[in-house]
């Protein structure tokens, strides 16, 4: 084959490599997107589909910002966003507290146990996420185990209203995240250099001082991974709050959900989605950053 | 080896005791005779026989199948191409959008992906007729999307650990370009493309929030009909299909765990 030849079928067989999951995303992630802002533009409308189109019979833009107004206004929604990162912070600096000693017990271990360690934070990922969030329905059910235990154990003679309370929804969300805190800080743990930590402590620091000055600093962006992976799917969350939080218990994910599903104001389920992604734009730019900067320093 | 501090002991045993109680107690509880699934009363295997009498269970349990199996494979084949793009092509037009695209879903809130994906149905159903009705098709679009990101990644990072002169070479010895993908640089990345495919296939067979989206009326998947169960609170026939499920799930992981690590063995040994 000729140079020529083979720079032509080179560029055509990258062109395709290229152009097939480009097109792809763009029609099914990308255009969505275009979508979404569009219908958030819109007016409910008792129709099929329910909402007004963008350009009217005689092809003029027609355009309402009132669904942005409305959730500016309405102190309902002001309170479901506020709430909706209050929850999902919290959530993340327990799985923090939780999952930090958790990664560093791990690191610290034996080759053979640390395997095992590992495996068992990951083993959850693959049981389905539902059926965990619906394994704690039976501990903190009024008539669950943990109230019966307590019970009989004579702690309490009254059950614990356990169940659809906004301490269920964080340990439901602690739960179901913990693996994803814990993950990301055993990979800066472990390639942590721990002479370092034993050379500050033989040179005098306290081991308090010793973590803070050396161990945290080196940690940092396995803690920062760690809390944007928990807190921006936690933000967004629908399943827990509706499964084990109580009916006052409002969360943004929920909230859109209700909105589209059982009010089916299209429109405005957009302009929630529009918002919460607004919320999280700047965590998940801060991510990809990191990811990027993480994928290039493992080059 | 160093010893663990009594802190970071109670944290391990608090940790794992906190992330295997609940599924042990499911286990235990779908042996339970009674009803009410919270009251022990006394051993029975019943629930798994209504299990597999319920039909609406297993037609849920197929369709499941069938769109993780199908997303899994559109989702590693696009998803490899994107990470062989992304890191053998160098620069090309569009590579900040490429690679913005494939890492957006992994991080996108699930109700925003598929009220999106929704919206985007709908209108295409408008303008050019299609999806006609949603179920299968537009489930398995969906979960496609969403997949081929982590397999994008896999693959990626597969590739940056190896070297590129065996595909250097080949091309030098004037292999096609395409005959180079698949003769080389595909049997090199196939490990991670199988690991893509099973990452993919579970996160399918989870997908709830995205599947209630997309999916029409009379196409329930698994995850969807064990949502609208657990709605009402908990019930003896879910206890025992989520223990079948831990069951496969966990003797799944240990046989990859224990065959990696003896290939790991085996391979510590030629090397002495």
């Amino acid at each position: 084959m000729t140079a020529a030849a083979r720079n032509s079928a080179e560029t055509t067989w990258r062109r395709v490599v290229v152009a097939a999951p480009y097109l792809w995303l763009l029609v099914f992630f990308l255009a969505p997107f275009a979508i979404i802002l569009k219908i958030s533009l819109a007016d409910p409308l008792i129709a099929q589909p329910p909402f007004t189109p963008v350009f009217d019979e005689s092809g003029n833009l027609s355009v309402t910002a009132d669904n942005f107004r409305f959730l500016l206004t309405d102190k309902l929604y002001a309170i479901t966003y506020l709430r909706s990162m209050f929850m999902a912070g919290a959530t993340t600096l327990l799985c923090l507290a939780l999952g930090f000693p958790m990664a560093y017990g791990i690191t610290r271990s034996t080759p053979a146990t640390r395997n095992l360690l590992l495996m068992l934070i990951v083993l959850p990922f693959w049981i389905s996420f539902l059926l965990r969030v619906y394994a704690w329905m039976g501990l903190m059910n009024s008539h669950g185990v943990i109230n019966n235990s307590l019970m009989w154990l004579g702690v309490i003679d009254q059950p614990l209203a356990l169940m659809y309370t906004d301490f269920a929804v964080f340990v439901g969300l602690t739960y179901s995240y913990l693996p994803f805190m814990i993950l990301p800080l055993y990979a800066s743990l472990e390639r942590m250099n721990l002479d370092l930590v034993e050379a500050a402590q033989d040179l005098g620091a306290s081991p308090t001082k010793a973590f803070w000055d050396v161990t945290w600093p080196l940690a940092r962006p396995g803690v920062i991974a760690g809390c944007l992976l928990v807190f921006i799917p936690a933000m967004g969350e629908y399943v827990i709050p509706y499964l084990l939080g109580g009916p006052e218990a409002l969360l943004i994910g929920r909230v859109l959900f209700d909105e589209f599903f059982v009010n089916r104001d299209w429109p405005l389920a957009s302009a929630v989605a529009i918002v919460l992604l607004l919320f999280l734009v700047v965590p998940i730019v801060f991510l990809q950053r990191s990811q990027a900067r993480d994928m290039e320093h493992a080059a | 080896m160093r010893r663990h501090s009594r802190f970071v002991l109670s944290a391990l045993a608090f940790g794992y005791a906190f992330l295997y109680i609940p599924l042990v107690l499911v286990i235990v509880y779908s042996f339970n005779d009674s009803r009410l699934a919270t009251v022990w009363g006394g051993f029975s295997t019943r629930w798994y026989g209504e299990l597999l009498r319920n039909e609406q269970v297993l037609d849920a349990a197929f369709l499941s199948l069938r769109i993780a199996i199908t997303s899994a494979s559109f989702a590693t084949i696009l998803g490899a191409m994107a990470g062989l793009a992304l890191c053998r092509f160098g620069r090309f037009r569009g590579r900040t959008v490429l690679s913005g695209m494939i890492t957006s879903p992994l991080v996108m809130p699930e109700v925003i992906t598929g009220l999106s994906l929704l919206l985007l149905f709908v209108s295409l159903q408008q303008l050019i007729g299609w999806p006609g009705q949603r179920g299968f098709g537009t489930i398995t679009i969906a979960h496609a999307t969403f997949s081929m990101a982590y397999v994008a990644v896999i693959v990626q990072s597969r590739l940056r650990s190896m070297d590129e002169s065996l595909e250097e070479a080949a091309m030098d010895l004037g292999g096609r370009p395409a005959r180079v993908a698949f003769d080389i640089t595909l049997p090199l990345i196939a490990p991670a493309m199988v690991a893509g495919w099973l990452l993919a296939f579970t996160l399918s067979l989870d997908d709830l929030v995205i599947a209630s989206f997309v999916s029409g009326p009379g196409s329930s998947t698994l995850p969807m009909y064990i949502f609208s169960k657990v709605k009402l609170g908990v019930s003896p026939d879910i206890n025992a299909l989520a223990t079948l499920i831990i069951l496969f799930v966990t003797t799944g992981v240990f046989a990859a765990w224990f065959a990696t690590r003896r290939a790991a063995n085996r391979a510590h040994t030629n090397r002495a």
